[in-house]
Order: C-alpha cells, then structure tokens, then sequence
C-alpha cells in the first residue's frame, strides 16, 4: 500500500510541474465551455416577429403590446392569414412567428383555457430555442396579470413548433457532448502518455524488475487521471450551470457515478494503447485522431445518428461517448433517474470491464 | 601550406540568465586543422559549438567562422560548414542514396554533381552493393562512416564533429578516423568533440574547456609536456579534476 | 557458486531475421566484478534484458541467484538491482524524491539502507531538492545508481552505465563500483569503452551476438598470439601508410600517441621493418615491443 500511496504521489507530481499538461487538462475543458457558452448566452435584441392574430381582441392586443414594449422583440407586421406565414420565413428576415386563434379572450374568459402557437425557424437552433423562451415568457407574464385580477385559474396553452430543425439540435446539448468529449479524451490521452514516456525514458524497465506487481503500475496510473478527471467534471458542471445558467435537474450523484464509468472505460483505452506504441507522439496521435473524430461524428452531439447510414449507425454503438452522452442529457436535461438509463449504463458497465480486462490480460511483465 | 584562419573567436560568451556556460573563449583553427575540442560533461562544449555553428546568438564576444560573422551571417555560416553528431546521423527509412542526394540538395548542389558525387562517394565507402538498402539496415560503424562523408558531401569549409564515434567498435572507429584524415589533407578543417582521450591525440591541437573557460589549448605532446603526463587521459584528469559543475 | 549463469542464450529479432545473441554462455562469480565489453550494437543491452527478466530468450537457459530467468522471474525480480542503457530517472522529479519513490517501489526505505549508498550519497546530497533533469551528466548517474541500490540487491546489472560520460566521472564511477564489490555485491557492467575492461575482475569480449573472448583481462592479454609493436615518428600519419605498406604487416592502427603493428610471421621484422621504412623518409621512427591492450585484443579477435 505503501508502493502505491508513493506511485500516485509521483504522478501527481508528473501532472503539476508540467506546465502543458496541466494546460491541456483544464484549459480544455474550459474553453470548450466557454467556446459553446458564449454562443448560447448571446442576448437577442430586436428580433423581428410577425403576428397571425385571428383573434384581434383585447387579450391578443395586450399580448401583442407586450412584446412591442420588449427589447427582445420588434413586431415586423401583423398578418390576418395562415397561408402568408410561410412566405414570412421563406424570406429569411423573419425568424418567429406568433399565432392567436380566433376567439382567444373568449375562450380564455369563459373556458378559462386558450392557446397560442409559436412558430419559430431552427435552421439556427440557438436563436430560435431563445426567441421561443422570450415570447413565451411574455404569454405567460400576461397570464400571471389576469390570475393577479381574479380567482379563476387561467391558463394559456403555449404550442411551439420548431419548423427546419424540429429535434433543436444544439444549445444545451452542448454541455452534455463537451463533458462526453472532454472527459473521454482526456481520460484516454492521459492514461496512454504518461505510460509511454516512462518507456521512453527507461524508467519502465526498472519498474518491471522492481518487486511491484505489473498490476499496481497499471492501476496507480490510472488513479491520479481518474482524480483530475472527476475535478475536470465537477469544473464543468460548475462552469455550465454558473455560466450558462444550465440547470442539473437529475441527481448530481448519479451524474459523477455514471461520469466515473465512462472515466474508467477510457483509462483502460489508454492503457490499451500503451501497449501496443513505445513513443509518447505515437501514443498522442492515437489518441487524439484515433478517438476525437469518431467520438465527435458518432457520439450524437454533432451529428444525429439516425439520419447516418445504417453502418455508421451500427458502428456508433461501440463509441462509448455515445451512450455516456445519452445517460447525461437524461439525467442533466430530462432529470430522469436511473430506472431510464439502466441499459445504456450496463452497456458502459460491459465495455469498460471488457477494455479492462484487455488491458491489464495485454499489459507485458516483460519488455515486447 | 596555407595557413589562413578560419574559425576565429575573441572572448566569446553565452549566458543563460545569471549563469554563464560559455565564458570569454578565444581561439583560432587553421584551416586543414584537426582541432580537438575536449571538456567534462557541462563544461559548456555543446553550447560553445551551437554558436560556432550559428545555432545560437552569444551574449557577447566576437566570432567569426569562414569568414562569416556569427552575429550576422549565420546564414552564410551554415552553407559553408558540415555536422555531424552521434546522435543525428541519417534518415534510418531512406537509402543510402537516398539520404546523400537529399543532404546534396539541402546545401543547394546542382543535380548533375549530386549524381556523379554521389555515385562516386558509394564506391569511395565500400557501399556499392548496399547503395539502395535502407540506412536502418546498416551496422552502426557504417552509419557512422556514412554520415560524415554525408556531412562533408557539400565540400564544406569547416566540419564540427560532435562524438562521432560513440560506441562504435575498435577498427570502425580507426577507418572513421583514417576519413578524418583523409577529409582535412582535402583543406577541410575537422572540428572534433570525444570521450576517447587516445582520439585526443589525433588531433593537431587540443582546447579543454572546465567550467565555462578554456583552460588549456595546445598541441597534445605540448599539453603532455605541460602537465607533466604520459597520456591524454592524464591531462584531462588533472584539469576537469577541480571542475565545479560536475560535481 | 555462481551468482548468474547462461547457458547457450540465443536471442533474436524481426522474426529470427536479426540474431542479436548468439549462443552465449558464461557465469559470474558471487562477489564478481564481471564486465562486458564490445561496441553499440554487440547484443549487451539483449543479455541484460534476458537477465532482468524483462526478455525471453529463444533458446539456453539464464539463472540469477540460483533462480531460473523464466519461471522464477518474480523472485530474480525482487534482488537484482538494475540500471538500464538509456534510464534517465523522473527529470521532473527532485533527487530526494527520485530516491525515495525507487526506494518504495523496492519495499526499502533511503534510512534503511543508507550504509550502502552512503558514499555516492553524500556527493550529490547538496542537490537534493534540484531536479533530477537539471543535473549534469555525472551527477545523474550517481543518483542513477543510487536508486539501483537502495534496496541492497544481491546482484547489480548496469548497462554501459559510463557511456557519454567524462573521463573524469568514468574513473569515479568505477571506484565507486569497486567499494560496491567489496560490501559483497555481484556486478555485471557493460561498456564500450575497451580502456574500462581492465577494472574489471573478469570481462567477456562480445562481437556480433557472440562471445569472442572471456577470462581475466591480463589473461586474455597474454594470449594475445602476435608480437607487438609501438611505432611513432613525427609524422604519425605518413608513418602509418607507410608501415601498412610493408609487405610483412599484418596489421597497423593508431593507438593515440603511436602505432600498433603485428607481423603476419610471428617473429621479429623490426628490423627490416626500419630499413623499410628508412627507404621511405622515415629517419625518427621509433619502435619498441609492447605489452598488448584490451583494445588490441579485441581487434585481433574481431578478425
């Protein structure tokens, strides 16, 4: 025990005095968030809008005021017809649209319900997801001021429709794909160099011929990694929910357990690919292009799998970043519990064991 | 014989922040000189031959290699000298012809001499048969033998040498030096780094360099004579003794 | 009995394309100071491998400490000490801290056996909180050492422990494994430089994979089969031509200050050697027998 407090103590010391690793470590993340952040807190001001008001009552006027008065919000002109709203977006200039059928107050007076149709062009998931968030807030405010009056629960039924890009791709999925990304390489990079250079530098022989079993040399080098990397997370959940203001709905616990899991699946990668390069760029190059690019394609969060061909969608499920990214937009956005993401954490559970297993069976007691 | 100077330094300095691995050097190597450059590990030899070879800018002193001012005119410097080390010879992937033409063109020779020298330098080694084989393939002696006459294929006026003979076997390491010799009766001047104090007394004059300084510079019997030696191995061992870096 | 034993060790690479060991067989006496000599390239770094167990012949049988190479190798791995050809410790990591993680790994405590590193210690103890990467080439080897012993292994491995070294340190360090040898430690010790093969007790001279060579070195000396000569002159490098050209000279080399000749009949051509050479220009030459060097030897048994 006392071997192994002293090996992870030396790779602590590895990680700190080096200035790029350090650097790679906890910039990466960072500026991944930051990068994505900003591009989802932009502020949109002035956006023009059209209304389709069917209705052209008192209610629908108020609502409409309201959104004049926004500073998000320029109402461009108000249309009596359906059939003109397509030709709105067609000409690009227009990226919301708001419809209020007819007999909006009435039903809202006496059902005590009315809806309203949001339109909203995805082709820019960003802006729309935000326009949306707007202009519902505004219905919404309108509906707090007429329970503000009266008694009578009001309740205005807000239907939003993504037209281009339905699935809204993009905007908060990005935190999820970034903590997919930024862990999994991190992980595997990590792991993977930190071997290798102690082969390049001779160290290793003499680590093999010491009486530490082969197997602790594995595991205290996987330990410090899978300390960082659980920081690496927990600076990344701090970042997204302080700077982009993305809540944690699910457990933050199941979170950090499931994050472990994919931690470990990549440290055995690492460990794989260690063994089978003996130069530190080598390992590197694996590494970063050998698992950057099918994590980034195949993982979900750039690109939706289901419109890929069929054997790029078969070839996605052995891309661990894949299920890991389904299990945090599950727990993060949905708030879902563990009872939704059993199969996909078994799925994780099977491939890390599997890498594992591998890794530590072709890990040599003996130079090749 | 000529006689004209070419590597010319006064009080040359190089320090990297408030320490000074390089201190005041000065010296002179004629041309067709073999001209051994001895020290202990950190005396400051490698970084003294980086400015010698335009690699590096000295903090002060002047120095000036084939008529070439080492503040100015590295480029010019660098067209007209060759190296070699121990370590960075050869490219190991490509052929040994391969890697004569590549080196040929590097230093801007035109195709017509590349292709005759180089044919000519493959029967010169012995390497006839072996012209197209991979370097990786050649026994280390060889590589070595083949890497100075690589770094002197440009007719260069100066050729630095650092270890060129590290761990190479007995004979190889004489047929290296018979090269040498052979190279500096041309008029190239052999500037040579070894750990092998009998390769000392090769060369025509030898500078030890401790701590930063030259401490001595003479012909071998002279230094001999100085220190009161019966070898090489005496000398070194009376002047890196008192070394403060190496401790 | 014999610390380390081979037997017939055959090792290759590519396949069986590269033999870098070729059917070597020698042992090493406890309490032996045994070196290796021969140039880069011989196949010493492949019998150190073979020994640490970090290799697996493909053919003979290896014991360390009376332990087989293969099916004991935990056991080996547990008391030999080894310093590899190309080990250059943790360069991000101080002396001290150097020491003390090999000394962990190796079940030891620095204080614990601090008698036995006690002397190369001290040398380089007023460094101990510099970066192992920012010592100079000596000292990194000291401190190289040091972490091979610290854990007091019967029996040391070091693979050209002096190469790119100076002559200065060179001659320490071999004292230094002089005092190693007297507290009782087998040394096996590789090295290139033929000058080192007289501090040795015993050497094997390896060429090629194979052995070519082995005994004491004053008794590989002595069976050196030819006379030899030392010639110098003023002019070293005419000199040497002209002696090459001589028709009775079986060989000619440099040896720093002078020229070492052999005759292909075994006798005495001195004489008709000079008058040779007196047709040639040489009237300073002078000539004496000689007792052969290692390095001699060696070229002779290269042939």
């Amino acid at each position: 025990m006392k071997q192994f407090i002293a090996f992870v103590k030396k790779e602590f010391y590895h990680v700190f005095r080096d200035r790029k690793t350090l650097l790679l470590l906890f910039g990466m993340p960072i500026s991944q968030i930051v990068l994505f952040g900003f591009a989802l807190t932009n502020e949109i001001k002035n956006s023009k809008i059209v209304v389709c008001d069917y209705a052209n009552d008192v209610a629908t006027r108020r609502i409409i005021d309201k959104m004049e008065v926004s500073a998000n919000f320029e109402i461009e002109r108000i249309l009596m017809s359906h059939q003109q709203i397509e030709e709105v977006f067609r000409e690009g200039k227009i990226k919301l649209v708001v419809v209020f059928p007819a007999n909006f107050n009435n039903s809202l007076a006496h059902l005590n319900k009315a809806q309203v149709q949001i339109i909203a062009d995805a082709t820019d998931p960003n802006t729309a997801g935000t326009l949306t968030n707007y202009a519902s807030s505004i219905i919404l405010s309108y509906q707090a001021e007429l329970q503000g009056l009266q008694k009578i629960p009001y309740q205005i039924e807000i239907d939003i429709r993504m037209i281009y890009n339905p699935e809204l791709k993009g905007a908060t999925n990005f935190v999820p794909g970034v903590m997919a990304l930024v862990l999994f390489l991190i992980s595997v990079l990590m792991t993977s160099v930190s071997i290798v250079r102690e082969k390049e530098n001779g160290t290793m022989e003499v680590l093999l011929v010491s009486p530490f079993k082969t197997i602790l040399v594995v595991i205290s080098k996987a330990v410090p990694y899978f300390f960082l990397s659980l920081i690496n997370l927990a600076m990344i959940l701090l970042l997204s929910v302080y700077l982009l203001n993305l809540p944690i709905k699910g457990s933050v616990l199941l979170l950090f357990a499931e994050s472990s899991l994919l931690i470990i699946t990549a440290l055995s990668l690492g460990l794989l690919i260690s063994n089978s390069t003996s130069s530190q760029r080598t390992a590197m190059i694996i590494a970063l292009l050998g698992m950057m690019l099918p994590t980034i394609l195949l993982s979900g969060f750039m690109f939706p799998i289901e419109n890929m061909p069929l054997a790029l969608q078969v070839i996605s499920n052995i891309v661990p970043a894949k299920w890991y990214y389904i299990i945090v937009k599950s727990i993060m956005i949905k708030g879902l519990g563990f009872s939704a993401i059993w199969k996909e954490t078994l799925i994780l559970v099977g491939m890390a064991l599997f890498l594992l297993v591998v890794s530590i069976k072709k890990f040599k007691v003996r130079l090749v | 014989m000529e006689t004209k100077t070419v590597i010319s330094t006064e009080n040359l300095t190089k320090r990297f922040g408030d320490f000074t691995a390089v201190n005041e050097i000065t010296f002179d190597v004629k041309s067709g000189e073999i001209f051994g450059f001895l020290g202990a590990n950190g005396a400051g030899k490698t970084t003294a031959m980086r400015m010698l070879c335009g690699l590096s800018n000295p903090t002060s002193g002047k120095a000036n290699i084939a008529g070439f001012d080492v503040y100015r005119q590295t480029e010019k410097i660098k067209r007209n000298i060759g190296y070699m080390s121990q370590k960075f010879s050869l490219y190991e992937d490509l052929t040994i012809l391969e890697n004569i033409r590549f080196y040929g063109g590097i230093y801007g020779m035109d195709r017509k001499s590349i292709k005759a020298k180089s044919v000519e330098l493959v029967e010169q080694l012995g390497l006839k048969e072996e012209a197209t084989k991979l370097v990786r393939s050649l026994p280390l002696g060889w590589k070595q033998k083949l890497a100075f006459s690589v770094a002197i294929f440009h007719e260069p006026k100066i050729v630095f040498l650092d270890e060129p003979t590290g761990g190479v076997d007995p004979v190889t390491r004489r047929q290296f030096w018979d090269l040498i010799y052979a190279a500096a009766e041309r008029g190239i001047t052999v500037f040579v780094t070894t750990h092998y104090m009998d390769e000392a007394e090769y060369c025509n004059r030898i500078s030890m360099m401790v701590d930063g300084y030259i401490k001595a510079l003479d012909s071998p019997a002279n230094l001999k004579k100085q220190f009161g030696a019966s070898n090489m191995d005496e000398v070194f061992y009376q002047l890196a003794r008192g070394a403060k870096r190496n401790l | 009995m014999a610390d380390v034993i081979l037997q017939n060790i055959t090792k290759t690479y590519n396949k069986g394309e590269t033999r870098a060991v070729n059917d070597v067989s020698f042992a090493v006496e406890k309490g032996e100071l045994f070196g290796l000599i021969g140039p880069d390239g011989a196949g010493k770094t492949s019998i150190f491998r073979i020994l640490s167990t970090l290799l697996l012949a493909d053919s003979g049988t290896a014991k360390v400490n009376g332990f087989d190479v293969v099916k004991d190798y935990r056991s080996i791995r547990n008391q030999v000490g080894y310093m590899p050809g190309k080990f250059s410790l943790y360069q991000d990591l101080t002396v001290e801290e150097n020491l003390s993680f090999f000394a962990t790994v190796f079940n030891s405590t620095i204080e614990e056996n601090y008698g036995l590193i006690k002397d190369i210690y001290v040398q380089i103890e007023p460094f101990k909180t510099r970066r192992a990467g920012k010592l100079s080439g000596g000292m990194k080897q000291k401190l190289a050492l040091c972490c091979a012993l610290i854990h007091r292994p019967t029996v040391l491995f070091l693979d050209e422990p002096t190469t790119g070294v100076d002559a200065v340190s060179r001659k320490e360090f071999w004292e230094m494994l002089k005092r190693l040898k007297e507290q009782g430690i087998t040394i096996l010790v590789s090295t290139p430089y033929m000058d080192e093969a007289t501090l040795c007790e015993r050497i094997a001279l390896i060429q090629n994979g194979s052995v070519i060579s082995i005994g004491t070195p004053e008794n590989i000396i002595s069976h050196f089969p030819k006379k030899l000569l030392s010639a110098k002159s003023g002019q070293m490098s005419r000199l040497l031509t002209h002696i090459r050209q001589f028709p009775e000279t079986a060989s000619c080399f440099s040896f720093g200050d002078a020229h070492h000749v052999t005759f292909s009949e075994n006798k005495n051509q001195m004489n008709e050697l000079l008058v040779f050479l007196k047709t040639k220009n040489h009237h300073d030459v002078e000539i004496k027998e000689i007792t052969p060097t290692i390095e001699d030897c060696f070229i002779d048994l290269m042939k």
